[in-house]
């Protein structure tokens, strides 16, 4: 009888290759992203309710290790980020006249930048709306 | 699928014609014989190394002089017909790329390409494949029926640069060897032959985009894809199937949504 032979995927395939541990940290820290927003959500739904109950959520997360815990996933939320912003050329190449901008500048320009503009407008209104 | 039966046993056979060089290098070589017990096996062999020898020397000199029975694919030995893929210490490569000094003095591990059947020690079926590659219609598709006569079909060099890159693939499968999404989904299309569809879809002479759209636009087509991007490191030929599924998910989206906001023509 001829018999075949096929090499299975492992349960820790993962592991094999430095791009497949790069690629599940990605995906892995898309969990710290959502953590992230529903903390955000906190803060928005404590704001809704009055200062009172928004200072009482920066009081919850003063102690040391929920400030450790939020660093973390605050690192974790800028290197999903940062790891998407340098994908972007490849899934939306950019061109001038033409001609192919290089994928370093074309994720400063399509992610970086914007994202910098953002922030900066953000910050711009919180402090001239806090006075 | 078949799958392995424990862990692959050791054994080795001996050289014994004209002296060796001072110098040698291991290989340690993945056998499967389709009918022998169907147990997987890896054999060492001892070859002389030479600072300009690929992987493929090395095996054509097994094969020549110590074991006739070592079953691979090659052909050109220049990296351009793409048959001698193989995982050489765990990654997928041409062997007759992988030159013996990058791993000297350490032993080589010489498996077949991950993820295929294998028909025999490093030889694997590529039926599979084949098939997938024919349903995304690689080839010009025209609405007319223009013969020869009728002339050649005009293209600027902006127009060929916009899919030249993923002409250059040479089916080698090595992308295929790298993406465990082809391990997990044995439907998946795979790389490269969604990056030879979008090949056509980009090439301003071809008008079959809308046929290729159901074949793409499937769950085991460019939406299998979770974007890892070793297909993209291993290719020999810096073709970017990587690249080119995620602009094929961009455009199938776009068709999508004129589809569903045009319907009377949106396609």
């Amino acid at each position: 009888m001829k018999r075949r032979y096929c090499t299975p995927l492992g349960p820790t395939w993962f592991l094999g290759r430095a791009g497949y541990r790069r690629f599940m940290a990605r995906e892995a820290t898309a969990f710290a992203m959502a953590a992230f927003l529903v903390y955000l959500l906190f803060l928005l739904r404590g704001l809704g309710r009055g200062y009172h109950d928004y200072l009482e959520i920066i009081e919850l997360t003063k102690n040391p290790i929920a400030v450790f815990v939020l660093s973390l996933i605050f690192g974790a939320v800028l290197y999903h980020s940062f790891t998407w912003f340098n994908l972007t050329p490849k899934i939306m190449p950019m061109y001038v006249a033409e001609e192919k901008v290089p994928d370093f500048w074309a994720a400063i320009l399509m992610g970086y930048l914007p994202w910098a503009a953002v922030t900066a407008v953000v910050l711009w209104g919180v402090l001239w709306w806090s006075g | 699928m078949s799958r392995p039966m424990g862990r692959p046993s050791q054994s080795s056979i001996r050289y014994s014609g004209p002296p060796m060089p001072a110098e040698t290098i291991t290989l340690d070589v993945f056998r499967f014989q389709p009918d022998g017990d169907g147990k997987t096996t890896f054999q060492k062999y001892d070859v002389p190394y030479h600072e300009h020898w690929v992987v493929l020397d090395a095996l054509n000199w097994i094969k020549d002089e110590v074991d006739g029975t070592l079953t691979y694919r090659w052909s050109c030995r220049m990296g351009v017909c793409g048959s001698c893929g193989m995982m050489v210490d765990g990654v997928p490569k041409l062997s007759c790329a992988a030159f013996l000094k990058d791993y000297y003095p350490r032993a080589i591990r010489i498996e077949p390409l991950t993820y295929f059947t294998v028909e025999r020690d490093l030889m694997i079926d590529q039926e599979g494949f084949l098939g997938k590659l024919k349903s995304i219609k690689p080839w010009l598709i025209r609405d007319d029926d223009q013969t020869p006569d009728g002339g050649e079909y005009l293209q600027t060099p902006d127009q060929l640069a916009s899919y030249k890159q993923y002409s250059m693939c040479i089916n080698c499968l090595l992308c295929y060897a790298a993406c465990p999404v082809v391990g997990a989904e044995e439907d998946f299309i795979g790389p490269a032959a969604i990056a030879l569809a979008q090949r056509y879809n980009l090439d301003s002479r071809d008008q079959g985009a809308a046929q290729r759209a159901d074949a793409l636009g499937a769950e085991e087509g460019v939406w299998g894809c979770t974007f890892v991007g070793e297909c993209s490191e291993v290719c020999p030929k810096n073709v970017d199937p990587a690249g080119a599924i995620q602009r094929a998910k961009v455009d199938s989206v776009k068709t999508w949504y004129k589809k569903l906001l045009m319907p009377w023509g949106g396609s």
